[in-house]
């Protein structure tokens, strides 16, 4: 509750540029809220939601760049809060799969152009 | 009485697909004869069937006969007549019982239209998509009975999921599944000629038709649950890259795919396999799509309906599916025939390049939306895919599918075409571009916003091109087919460039307002000037009114449903050509002297008509190509 009251003072306490205020909203889309997955804090209704929002606004209205506000989210909420995830070994297939699709295809096309 | 005798119906169209699956199967050495008829009546009366039982599921609906488990746990006494209705599919044996509906009414379908001319082939497609109706009829009786009685009967219902109670709802899941059931008739002409031993033409030219009329029910489908999400779910975004919505977007591009590969085959043979090939996985990925949404293994907000035990019956039906099919893909593919070959700069490549990119993005949503569930069961924690990924694997090779579309008209098929007198046409059709983008960075676009606009000026010249130069076809249904490509063409333009000016707009502007209060949202000024009840038959409501400076004035709600107990918002919407101004109704909140205070948020959504029409014209280029498609059969002629 005390947290709660917390992020609703910095709520009103940020005054944004325009200019963070859309790297901010930027940031929150791609931000997964943990209590209702599937949703961006960007558009939960969860109460978490808005103190993760209201972090955010603030990290960035301190000057923050956003993607040290990422990780910061990520080191209290774990790695699944990152709707676009971090380039590593785990997810660096994710990263390769559209690629090796597309050249893998474009071999499949190569070959069915060939005149037989 | 009338749930026994429905409960009675579906298992005498499981029943009835047995014996059509059985019947069809030997009827192929003689489709003429008493097996073939067999065969035919089957279908025709496991519809009759299902159909019937499905009217008795609504009467049981229209009774509010709650000694039903299935009625009980969706609908409620205080529910509108109309609601009662849809809630006969809301749930998730209803959904089944309308999937397995279609999908004996494609098997009479293909017994009484396919292939007037190869009745071989037909009675052999019947059988397969008799072996389908078995497969979903089986897990409709057996694990998704809506008709199962309960003991302990309920007053009054639990009611449905108070924010499915919507017109755009209610018709959303039956125009999408007419696409995904629609779909199974490709798979079945696509098998049966594996079977069969047909040549690649024959295959596209007999499963196209089925395809065209899926693939626009499809569109419809998708761009009325993305309209029902823009202004039900009160955050004014339409698409979420939700594992619901990708499970429909991808037999989507997989059916988009499909109907451009099968042109090529059917015109010169190149891609059989490939148009085969997509035929089976186009219908494996309904089925996917069944499966994301029933088991509720991947956590949405979609999931209404979360049941891991069926959700095995529907994998081991797409194993059967997908694996039945590409073995049987495997060991008869070569019988389709080799294609002509093509030059590099053909039309068939061109063809080509579309099917690897939207199927590049089918094959990257499918990871995407997977790759969490394979890294936790490979002992990896913490990893999640979202929109932000998918936005930026998906945007290059759409981008790249908008620069290419406008050419392919201009190529002929199998040579060569590009010459020095096309790239000079095409040179034209940059400066519309530049003229477009130079605009977009005038009215101050994001650097996106102005590759975007940029984009669409290149490809819609391009269009207008193609008309100009192709104005003057004879034949009907060349006509109709030269609308319906720049018709669908078109559409995919004014989608494209409504996301991207969509995803521009100003995040929205959240505000405590107390009456006389006023915030402002872009160029708009906002004044709360009351909050009434405005409570309507099965919820308690307060309605805001707002006005609007410039001009208006915006009514959102926030309903709260007793039987549900959940609280919806009603969003205010008002729409013009540069854009919507969007507000819902929060929270009331009393402030330290005790003045009430509503929570508004409100934003405004920059030309979010164009989605709407953007839908509406693929949709309409949909049916052009199948009315062309028709003509074309009636009169031979040339389709280009």
């Amino acid at each position: 509750m005390i947290k709660l009251l917390l992020a609703s003072l910095l709520l009103q306490g940020a005054q944004l540029s325009p200019q963070q205020e859309r790297e901010a909203a930027e940031l929150m889309r791609e931000i997964r809220c943990v209590v209702c997955e599937g949703q961006s804090i960007a558009d939960s209704d969860a109460a978490l939601a808005q103190d993760m929002r209201a972090f955010v606004r603030n990290q960035i209205g301190a000057g923050a760049d956003p993607d040290s506000v990422r990780i910061a989210l990520a080191q209290t909420y774990g790695d699944e809060v990152l709707m676009r995830p971090r380039l590593n070994a785990q997810t660096l297939p994710l990263y390769l799969a559209p690629l090796l699709l597309l050249l893998a295809g474009a071999g499949l096309i190569g070959l069915a152009s060939r005149k037989r | 009485m009338i749930s026994e005798l429905g409960h009675f119906l579906i298992t005498l169209g499981l029943t009835l697909s047995v014996l059509q699956l059985v019947s069809g199967w030997l009827a192929a050495g003689n489709p003429t004869g008493m097996a073939a008829a067999i065969a035919r009546r089957s279908s025709y009366s496991a519809l009759a069937g299902v159909a019937v039982a499905f009217v008795l599921l609504i009467t049981l609906f229209l009774q509010s006969d709650f000694s039903v488990a299935y009625v009980a746990n969706h609908s409620h006494v205080d529910k509108p007549l109309f609601y009662k209705i849809a809630a006969t599919w809301g749930g998730h044996e209803g959904s089944m019982l309308l999937w397995c509906l279609l999908l004996v009414g494609v098997g009479a379908a293909l017994s009484r239209f396919a292939l007037k001319d190869d009745p071989a082939l037909r009675i052999r497609a019947v059988s397969i998509q008799g072996g389908l109706q078995l497969l979903f009829l089986g897990f409709l009786v057996f694990a998704s009975n809506p008709f199962m009685r309960e003991l302990d009967v309920p007053v009054s219902g639990a009611g449905l999921n108070p924010i499915l109670q919507d017109p755009a709802l209610a018709i959303h899941p039956p125009t999408l599944y007419i696409g995904y059931v629609g779909l199974s008739a490709a798979f079945s002409l696509a098998v049966a000629g594996l079977i069969e031993g047909r040549g690649g033409r024959a295959i596209a030219a007999a499963l196209r038709p089925w395809a065209l009329v899926a693939w626009t029910a499809l569109t419809a489908g998708i761009s009325l649950g993305a309209w029902w999400a823009y202004y039900e779910l009160g955050w004014g975004g339409w698409w979420f890259w939700d594992p619901v919505e990708n499970a429909s977007f991808m037999p989507w591009l997989i059916a988009a795919a499909l109907i451009h590969s099968a042109i090529a085959t059917e015109k010169s043979g190149n891609f059989a396999g490939w148009t085969a090939f997509l035929a089976i996985i186009a219908f494996s990925m309904s089925t996917l799509g069944a499966f994301l949404v029933r088991s509720g293994v991947l956590t949405s907000v979609h999931a209404f309906a979360l049941d891991p035990e069926r959700g095995l019956w529907i994998l081991a039906i797409m194993t059967i599916l997908a694996g039945g099919g590409l073995s049987l893909f495997a060991f008869r593919s070569q019988l389709l025939g080799q294609g002509d070959g093509f030059a590099l700069t053909s039309r068939e490549a061109f063809i080509g390049a579309n099917n690897l990119l939207l199927t590049v993005v089918a094959g990257t949503v499918l990871i995407g939306t997977l790759y969490p569930l394979l890294a936790t069961a490979l002992g990896a924690t913490g990893i999640s895919v979202g929109a932000a990924y998918f936005n930026l694997a998906a945007t290059p090779l759409l981008a790249a599918l908008l620069i290419l579309l406008p050419l392919a008209p201009f190529l002929p098929w199998k040579k060569n075409g590009l010459n020095r007198s096309l790239a000079l046409r095409a040179s034209v059709w940059i400066l519309p571009g530049v003229v477009a983008g130079v605009w977009a960075g005038w009215i101050g676009g994001s650097p996106v916003a102005i590759a975007a606009a940029a984009l669409a000026g290149w490809t819609l010249a391009g269009l207008a091109a193609d008309l100009w130069q192709h104005r003057t076809v004879a034949l009907a249904s060349a006509k109709a087919g030269l609308a319906a490509r720049i018709l669908a063409h078109a559409g995919v333009v004014a989608i494209a460039l409504g996301a991207v000016a969509d995803s521009t707009g100003e995040p929205e502007t959240v505000a405590t307002l107390a009456t006389g209060e006023r915030m402002n949202v872009g160029e708009y000024q906002l004044e709360l000037t009351g909050v009434r009840r405005a409570d309507g038959a099965n919820y308690l409501a307060d309605e805001a009114r707002l006005d609007v400076e410039p001009g208006g004035e915006l009514r959102p709600q926030r309903r709260f449903y007793a039987a549900a107990d959940t609280t919806t918002r009603e969003v205010s919407i008002r729409s013009g050509l540069d854009g919507d101004l969007y507000v819902s109704l929060g929270e009331p909140r009393a402030r330290d002297d005790g003045e009430i205070a509503y929570e508004i948020r409100a934003s405004f959504n920059p030309m979010v008509w164009l989605l709407g029409l953007g839908a509406f014209l693929i949709v309409l280029g949909g049916l052009a190509a199948s009315v062309s498609r028709a003509l074309d059969q009636t009169g031979r002629g040339d389709p280009s």
